[in-house]
């Protein structure tokens, strides 16, 4: 096995493909949950506000996705489609939502008419909140796992993945989201939409704070083997113990009015908790319920090690490219939002 | 119906709805640099009118393109996991490559591209507008590379057997340059810029027919047919090259595709025919020994026929690979005359009075689409039964644990929200066609004083 820096490369796919799907729930974490916001705000002027907010980045955002798929694709095929074909349902009705949703984003201020605008709008919202949702679940499936055989194929049937401990993910992926794209929002309007989402915000806080008290006990008590890790490692509670106080520390900040800080700390939760999942997992990616030997490992999923090389180098160059332009792109669009001709 | 016919009928669903996006967001990108650039450098305010009109359609086809897109990556892993399994190693590289060098370019500067013409300066707007045009180049080159892969591997060796064989990489290069990635990635890109340029001849030849945004709608018409004559003319090549990687590597496709069976015989090629599948013959116009020509340069040169190959090792929709292979064909050369045509009479300096050209150029837009679709079906459907050639058969390629009844369900979703889809393009579209590159009729100059001579002496 080659290594570098002491890890295998597999290991290092995995920190990047773990680091991707982070971004994407870190950015469009925040365009999701502004968009599940949208209902909420009943004013024409504060709905297209929310929606500009997000206008020139979500676009930017959803690309996270787009390289996630495909490191997870070039790192760990067996993976890719093990968890893709077994998860056929949920993962069409996610393409569904996902095109629904930019469309949605698309074509709602392109008429003025009262049906087309609040059609949109309601398109728009659901499946925000649905892809949110389903996020969750999918990660829910993941920590639960799922019957794979010796032959790397999943044999079970797509309705066990309709449970409640995902469920409870899920609701718990979409307030995170709600929260952060409550903040996002803040950040972005004045007056008395800004108002408005500071107190929705401060509910979107509670709410994520319950659910995840909720997750966390029902994790503990009927998922004891996602803690082994931190029982036999004392110094890893560290993680978990820094992700309470990144989440303790977003109201605190809010009601300080600091905004940006805040915006901070919530992304810095999401990055947290995805952290604290990664090491219960590793070096396992999707866990057989079948027999713990079948299940899917960062090395017998992984692709050849000349492959993993060459994409190592890849993200090398790539991914600080992709930070420079993201930085730029949200640069150019700083500040509070501003109604013009190029708006949605 | 089983899950190998429906998965394919979803994924030729599927792909061809994103196919219609990609080519014009490549060629109206490429016309929009033009026309910023020109705009840059003289300053004419009627260039940065048209930048800014052509964004605007721009951001229509290029939303779809994102949206169908997705659905593509997420596809090969919910219908096709033997074949991701088999091929992750090579197939989504490339994929991973586009991710992160090209989609992430292409979406990142859109914003600036859509929202910034007036945040930033002028030069910064130029370069997010090359950046998308490039991001949406390198797109094409990552997913031509991995399709080409397919038609003619390279670079791999094959590790494992039975069901548990996979493909590796042995040399990255050999792979990204197999023998058809260059000469397909030409084609693809030609074919691009003839969907963007002939959306944007269409739409203002329909402007100049109906005397609206005349001197501006002549500035777009000139730069989008320099871009088609070049393109069309270009296309004769690099489409000859192609056939010509084709014949070498992939045999039993270049059979299919001029419906040739004697297994080692003179091979005639045909302007237009009709394939009959059970006594293996063609009819229709034929160019004698015309393939045996384009193969050795000798009209005698022995091609092999469909017969060399045995009947599960060749494709067996004969008759279609041959019908979309001539439409293409056919539609190309269609393009290089009207290309031309237009070339020749603005040369003459006639060229907005020519109506009956105007109306050519207004319908012409659908030509390079149906082409592009054509082509990709020929290729696709004359590469089987392999989607790997040689290598993975298609019925061996499935996901295990998906049902009919699945793959039935999601073709049924995906064709309402597809034609829902295609409707509100049309729409669109029209809609923004329709109010024109410069609000207020400002630009409105007609009648012009040749039309209304024309007219009355007529």
């Amino acid at each position: 096995m080659e290594t570098f820096l002491g890890l295998e490369y597999s290991t290092w796919w995995f920190l990047v493909v773990g680091g991707v799907f982070s971004g994407y729930a870190i950015l469009d974490g925040f365009d999701l949950g502004a968009g599940a916001w949208h209902l909420f705000l009943k004013k024409e002027k504060s709905r297209r506000i929310a929606l500009n907010a997000i206008g020139p980045v979500w676009d930017g955002n959803e690309v996270w996705l787009v390289i996630g798929g495909g490191a997870l694709f070039a790192g760990f095929p067996d993976v890719y489609a093990t968890v893709f074909s077994a998860m056929y349902i949920p993962f069409i009705l996610f393409l569904v939502m996902l095109i629904f949703r930019a469309v949605s984003i698309e074509f709602r201020s392109k008429e003025n008419m009262n049906w087309w605008r609040k059609s949109w709008d309601r398109a728009y919202s659901f499946s925000s909140i649905l892809l949110a949702f389903l996020l969750g679940v999918v990660l829910g499936n993941i920590l639960l796992g799922m019957p794979i055989g010796a032959d790397k194929e999943f044999s079970g049937s797509w309705l066990s993945f309709i449970n409640p401990y995902a469920i409870l993910v899920g609701f718990c992926s979409l307030t995170l989201f709600m929260m952060h794209g409550a903040i996002y929002l803040i950040m972005k309007t004045e007056g008395r939409l800004y108002q408005k989402m500071a107190i929705l915000a401060r509910r979107a806080i509670i709410a994520f704070i319950v659910i995840f008290a909720i997750t966390t006990i029902y994790t503990l008590i009927y998922l004891p083997h996602l803690s082994d890790k931190f029982k036999s490692n004392q110094w890893l509670f560290i993680v978990p113990l820094l992700a309470m106080l990144s989440i303790a520390n977003i109201p605190r900040l809010v009601t300080k009015r600091k905004y940006v800080q805040s915006f901070v700390f919530s992304a810095l939760t999401i990055a947290l908790l995805l952290i604290v999942v990664a090491i219960e997992l590793y070096p396992v990616m999707i866990i057989s319920t079948i027999d713990p030997a079948y299940s899917l490992t960062v090395q017998n999923a992984s692709s050849s090690e000349k492959s993993l090389e060459i994409m190592l180098i890849f993200a090398a160059i790539g991914v600080p490219l992709v930070a420079i332009y993201t930085t730029f792109v949200f640069w150019t669009f700083r500040g509070k939002v501003t109604l013009d001709d190029h708006s949605y | 119906m089983d899950v190998e016919i429906l998965s394919r009928l979803q994924f030729a669903l599927t792909i061809s709805f994103h196919y219609i996006y990609p080519p014009l967001s490549i060629g109206l990108g490429l016309i929009m640099v033009i026309m910023e650039g020109l705009y840059l450098r003289t300053g004419d305010k009627q260039y940065e009118d048209l930048a800014r009109f052509w964004t605007r359609i721009f951001a229509v086809t290029f939303g779809i393109g994102v949206a169908t897109g997705i659905v593509m990556e997420f596809e090969f892993g919910t219908n096709w996991a033997t074949y991701s399994r088999y091929v992750g190693d090579i197939f989504g590289s490339a994929l991973a490559a586009e991710g992160i060098f090209a989609f992430a370019l292409e979406s990142g500067f859109l914003g600036v591209l859509l929202f910034g013409w007036d945040r930033v300066k002028p030069a910064v707007h130029f370069i997010a507008t090359v950046g998308v045009w490039l991001g949406s180049m390198f797109s094409a080159i990552w997913i031509v590379v991995a399709n080409s892969w397919q038609q003619t591997p390279a670079g791999y060796h094959i590790v494992g057997t039975g069901m548990e064989a996979r493909a590796e990489i042995t040399d990255f290069w050999a792979m990204v340059f197999n023998p058809s990635s260059v000469e397909r990635l030409s084609h693809v890109w030609l074919g691009s810029f003839l969907a963007g340029a002939f959306l944007v001849m269409s739409v203002h030849a329909w402007y100049l027919l109906h005397g609206r945004f005349g001197d501006i709608s002549k500035k777009a018409f000139r730069i989008a047919l320099l871009v088609a004559v070049v393109s069309s003319l270009a296309q004769l090549f690099a489409g000859h090259k192609s056939a010509e990687v084709v014949a070498e590597h992939q045999p039993a496709k270049l059979a299919a595709l001029e419906g040739h069976y004697d297994s080692l015989g003179v091979a005639d090629m045909y302007l237009i025919g009709w394939v009959d599948k059970e006594n293996k013959k063609v009819t229709g116009i034929r160019i004698p020994g015309g393939l045996s020509f384009l193969t050795g340069f000798d009209f005698k040169t022995r091609v092999k026929g469909l017969d060399y190959f045995g009947e599960e090792d060749r494709p067996s929709a004969v008759n279609a690979i041959f019908q979309f292979y001539h439409i293409m064909v056919a539609i190309g050369m269609a393009l290089i005359a009207i290309s031309l045509a237009g070339l020749y009479y603005w040369w003459r300096g006639t060229l907005f009075e020519k109506r009956w050209l105007l109306w050519g150029f207004v319908g012409a837009v659908l030509l390079p689409q149906i082409a592009n679709q054509a082509g990709w079906f020929a290729a696709e459907m004359g590469r089987q039964p392999w989607v790997v050639y040689g290598h993975l058969r298609t019925s061996d390629a499935l996901s295990k644990s998906v049902t009919a009844n699945h793959v039935l369900f999601s073709i049924i979703l995906f064709t309402i929200i597809y034609i829902f889809l295609f409707t509100l393009f049309v729409y669109m579209m029209n809609k923004k066609i329709q109010h024109g590159p410069v609000s207020g009729e400002l630009m409105d100059d007609r009648p012009r004083q040749k039309d209304m001579t024309k007219k009355i002496t007529d």
